[in-house]
Formats: structure tokens, sequence, C-alpha cells
């Protein structure tokens, strides 16, 4: 598995370009959200906004107001959490162009509980006008900027940092609310966006040898979520769904599949993995995944809970698993 | 930027204007038995300044008895539409104005009227269920540009438009009328420290220092003599005026002063209605408590008239 450096920061260098109208603000954290060679060079679309969020928000609307796309930099709790009002009325109301690239999803930071965006996704998911994306590899950091910009209106973007994985062929960019089918099997539907898609991915081959048919769909889009895609494998697998979710269960990814199968009378079972309903701690990205059950061995555990299987599988068969760039079985040529 | 002098008596005009936005107020309070009439009578002079003297805007684009309510903003409903239009065309040499305390929507409405943008059957439809002209208002509201109810929210945003318009050479200013009270909250101050960082002296500000919120009386030393000194230690400018003497304030609202500024208008809550002291300190909101009071005030309204 390639692991890419920083994918964001000449990727974001090399798209905004030709693109005038954007402009990045953040609140002390340039580096942090990868934007200091941006800053370096394009000087005059870069606004330091200081450790002030709410004010940064509605500088962000009236930039918008007058024709500039804000890209709002910095991290996802001090997106949603502390400047929430100034977010919904001087951003989403006027569904304005504003595009909030959100660092640090979930647990995969040890910053703790204050630096833990772990309810983001439900109450974005709940804020009008918003549309709500997440990346899972660096195929997906490098495309989603196109995806964000082509919608008339505020986005929200789970984004990675660092070292991220390509887990999908650079080939194949992400697409606005469709769901990338990475494996097939007739026994269960995996659900996964994130950091979560690697696990899924790990588990695949030890499922597969144990005898489990595991459908694994890659979600990048939790709002909209309307891509049939969803609904037409649960419907078709013999024993239901799992979610795995670097959230909380609660108006996440599990929620908004609970959604739509309830709202079309599926017979079919649920299982939601994530955090439930608890605040993490800060402590490895690795610790967090297993403590919190977010991990390869959470689902494999899921899976045997609801097909009432029994894999035999070990923490060393995941760990020896390998994860490789998969193609989209959508795509017939990268099969 | 301060309109053409057509004479030398333009304060007789918007005197009248100032004076024709309470009696209006006041009989929209007691014919709804109910109104935000502590605002109209401390900011009447703010907003005849605005609108008659100190604004420079074009002619409204909006029709003068508003259209039914068009749907909130978003990306399937492209037949929003913006209150701003009231206030005329958004060109680079134009103003703008941005409307902080929502609460005194009925005031902009009635100054609307006063000023020919508005007419008096639009003021009607007040309050009345599937109308614009509401009660708080949003930035579907006549003359209301962007959605600031939740209050101290508008600074910031006008902050971002004047940054906006400075990048893109516009020689209009960004006006904001804003309320003292707005001061508490702490998004502010956080606007202002950028408003002084970037240099934004196409950013103006009237305030209505009246002294008053929700819950009665503000701390007047907390929050009157040590505003000023706050916000010039914030790195703005800042002026305190008498918000009811119109050349003081004419004065105040037509400095170029290099920085952001802020114009103190320090008012009077029941100026041009005294009964209304009765009330104090709770002056937010007046109702009618029986109708011998109701009466009273009719009986005033009736010498403001004649």
């Amino acid at each position: 598995m390639e692991i890419v450096k920083r994918p964001h920061v000449e990727n974001f260098i090399a798209w905004a370009k030709d693109k005038p109208e954007v402009v990045v603000l953040t609140a002390d954290l340039t580096n942090s959200s990868e934007v200091g060679k941006w800053r370096d060079t394009y000087p005059d679309r870069f606004f330091g906004m200081s450790m002030a969020e709410q004010n940064m928000m509605g500088f962000a609307s009236g930039l918008a107001r007058e024709g500039y796309v804000p890209y709002i930099h910095t991290f996802a709790v001090f997106i949603y959490r502390r400047p929430y009002d100034q977010l919904a009325m001087s951003i989403a109301y006027p569904n304005l162009p504003v595009k909030f690239i959100a660092f640090l999803p979930g647990i995969t930071t040890p910053g703790g509980v204050t630096h833990q965006a772990i309810e983001d996704v439900s109450i974005m998911r709940a804020t009008p006008n918003m549309t709500v994306v997440e990346t899972g590899d660096a195929t997906e950091v490098e495309s989603v900027l196109d995806v964000a910009h082509a919608v008339d209106g505020p986005v929200y973007v789970r984004m990675l940092r660092g070292e991220v994985p390509r887990l999908f062929p650079k080939d194949e960019p992400m697409q606005l609310d469709k769901a990338r089918v990475l494996s097939d099997g007739d026994d269960l539907v995996v659900i996964t966006a994130g950091i979560t898609t690697e696990e899924a991915m790990r588990a695949a081959k030890p499922l597969a040898d144990a005898g489990v048919g595991m459908r694994h769909l890659h979600v990048s889009t939790h709002k909209p979520f309307d891509d049939p895609e969803i609904l037409d494998s649960i419907e078709r697998s013999r024993f239901g769904a799992i979610t795995l979710e670097n959230h909380t269960i609660i108006g996440g990814l599990g929620s908004a599949v609970a959604e739509k199968m309830a709202e079309a009378g599926s017979g079919k079972r649920l299982l939601r993995l994530g955090l439930r309903d608890t605040y993490a701690h800060g402590a490895s990205k690795a610790y967090l995944m297993k403590e919190y059950g977010l991990d390869a061995a959470a689902l494999v555990a899921g899976v045997e809970g609801l097909t009432r299987m029994t894999t035999g599988i070990t923490d060393d068969d995941l760990a020896a698993a390998r994860v490789e760039a998969t193609h989209s079985l959508a795509k017939a040529e990268g099969l | 930027m301060t309109q053409t002098e057509t004479n030398g008596d333009w304060t007789r005009e918007t005197q009248a204007v100032a004076d024709r936005i309470r009696v209006r107020v006041l009989d929209h309070v007691i014919r709804h038995n109910g109104g935000y009439m502590s605002q109209a009578l401390s900011s009447a002079e703010i907003f005849a300044m605005l609108y008659t003297r100190t604004l420079n805007l074009g002619p409204s684009t909006a029709p003068m008895i508003p259209n039914p309510f068009a749907g909130v903003p978003g990306p399937n409903n492209p037949g929003f539409f913006n209150g701003g239009e009231y206030n005329g065309p958004k060109t680079p040499r134009y103003d703008r104005f941005i409307f902080s305390p929502a609460h005194y929507a009925l005031v902009l409405y009635t100054a609307l009227i006063e000023v020919g943008r508005l007419t008096e059957e639009g003021l009607a439809q007040f309050d009345k269920d599937g109308s614009t002209v509401e009660m708080i208002g949003a930035e579907h509201s006549p003359g209301v540009e962007t959605t600031t109810g939740s209050l101290a929210q508008a600074l910031s945003q006008a902050g971002g438009i004047a940054l906006a318009r400075k990048r893109k050479g516009d020689t209009g200013d960004v006006w904001v009328m804003m309320s003292d009270g707005e001061f508490q909250e702490g998004q502010i101050w956080e606007a202002i420290a950028e408003l002084a960082k970037f240099d934004l002296d196409n950013l103006k500000v009237i305030v209505d220092v009246n002294g008053q919120q929700c819950d009665g009386c503000m701390d007047a030393e907390a929050y009157v003599d040590p505003l000023t000194g706050r916000i010039r230690a914030f790195g703005a400018s800042a002026v305190e005026v008498d918000g009811h003497d119109l050349d003081a304030l004419d004065a105040a609202m037509s400095a170029e002063t290099g920085k952001p500024h802020f114009v103190m208008a320090l008012t009077n809550p029941v100026q041009g209605l005294p009964i209304f002291e009765e009330r104090a300190p709770l002056l937010h909101y007046l109702r009618f408590t029986s109708d011998e009071e109701r009466e009273r005030y009719q009986a005033v309204y009736e010498e403001m008239v004649n």
C-alpha cells in the first residue's frame, strides 16, 4: 500500500492556481491545516483570522457574498462546535459557497476530547443547505476539492492530513453521493467511510478465506445520501448490514443507513459500529481504534455476531493482511 | 459618503423623517397592542441620518409593496429574494447597509416608508403569516441584506464584505447599524480586533447607545463610558455624540479616520414619548396593561400628529 505524505499540500496549491476566487481563512492553524506553503504561494489570497472562529465565520460569509469562495482550514471541532451559531446563521442559512476543510475527524488525533470531532457528521448532516463529505484516502484528499467546489452552497469536508494511504487509484476520483464497491459477497454488506475503510479492506481477505461473503461499500458522501447502491446491496444480502464509522453511532453513517432502511421498509438487520455514545481521550489512533471498536478486529466480531458464523480470524491474521489500492468493482478494467 | 447638499437646511427634512418614524411606530404599537417602541424612540435620528444623509444608496430595486415570502435561501430556490434590494443596487461606488439588531426591524421598515422605499401598505403586512415583513426578520425582509437576528453576527459579516470590497477596489463604504447590548457578545471583540488588523477604514458603524436590553437597563458604568475606550483600545476609532443631535451625528458619521470607525450615538430610550418613562427600567417591548393606559398613549399620539 502506498503511503502519501501530505497529499493536500501540493495538490491544493496546483488546484487553486487558476481559481482566483478561492481564498483561504484559518484560525491560527496554518501549518497544522497544511496551508503554510499555500499561504507562501498565494499571500494575497490568504487570511490569518487569529484564534477567533466566530468572527472567521462572519468574514467568510461576507467574502462569499462578494463573489469569493472561502476555504476555511482548521480543526473540525473548531468549525462545528465553537462557532456553530455563526456557521448556521451567517453561512448555511444564506447557502453561501464557503467550504470547510475540517481536519482531525474522529479519533485521528492524540489531542484528546477537545480536538476529536466525534459528532460532527451528525451535526452537519442536520444543518440545512450543508453538503457533508469525508475523505478516506489520498485519492479522495486530492479529488474532494473538485467535488466541494462544484456544490452551490456550503460544504463540510472531513479531511485527512499527514501520511495518508492511497486505497483508490488516482484515476478514480471521489464522486458526490456515489459509493465505491470495494469487494463483493452475498452474506452481508459492510459500509465504511473515512479511515474505517482501510480497516474493512484489511478484514476482506481473512473473511473471504473464512467463507464469509462481504460486499464492502465505501461512502464518501454523508449528505446527500441517496445512492441507491446502499439499499440495493442491503436488500440483496442474506444477513443485512454493518456500518463502521470514526464517529458516534448516533447521527452519522449508521444513522443515515438506518433512516434509508426504515423508510424503505427493509426487513434486514443493521449493526452500527463506532463510538457508542461516548467521548474518547488522548492516545494513538491505533490504540483508540482498538479501544473503541473501530478497527478490523471489531468488524470481524461484528460480522460473526450478525451472521452467527465463526471465522477463527485472529489479530495476527488481520495484521498480516495486505491492503492494496483497490479499483472500484464498478470499473471493469480495474478487476 | 455624504450626499451633496442641495441647501444648508437638510436638518429640517432629516428631523421630519425622525419625527415621523416615532409617530408611525407609536401608531403601530397602539393599533397592535405591542411593539418595539423604545428602539424607535432612541434610534429615529440614527435611521433618519442613514437614509437621508449618510448612506450613498441607489434607488430601490424592490417592489414598494413587498412580495410574499418566497422561501428560504437554498440550492433549490432560485427565486429567493434578498431584502437588501430595498437599499438599491450593489455597485462599486454605492455604500452598503448592514442591519445588525434585527429586533429594530419595525424601525427599519418605518424608515424605508418615510424615505419612499416602501409603502404604508407594506407595513400592514408586519408580523402577518406568509409575509416577509417579519417581526424580527431575516435577509428576505425589506432593507435587510444579511441574517443577523442572532445578535452580534453582523459586524463580522460586514467585515468580510468590507475586506472583499477593498480587494476589488470599490469606493463605497460598508455601514453597520448596531445596538449597544450587542457589545456584550464576545464575537464583537473578535471582530473589532480583526477589522483593525485588516485596516478596514471602509467599515463604519453607528451604535444606538440607549442603555437598554431585554432584561432592562444595561449597567451604564460597564457598558457606556468604558465601551468607547475599549473600542479604541482594540484598534478602531470611536467617538461619542448626542444621538438626537443631527449636526453632531453628521460630523461624527462623515469623519474619515483611516480606521474602522464607530459612532457611539448616546440616546434616550423614551425620546419624544416621555410618558413611556413610567415603564422604566423595562423598556424593551411595549404592551399595554389596560384600556386606560392605551387611551393615554392614544392621546399622546394625537398630540404628536397634530
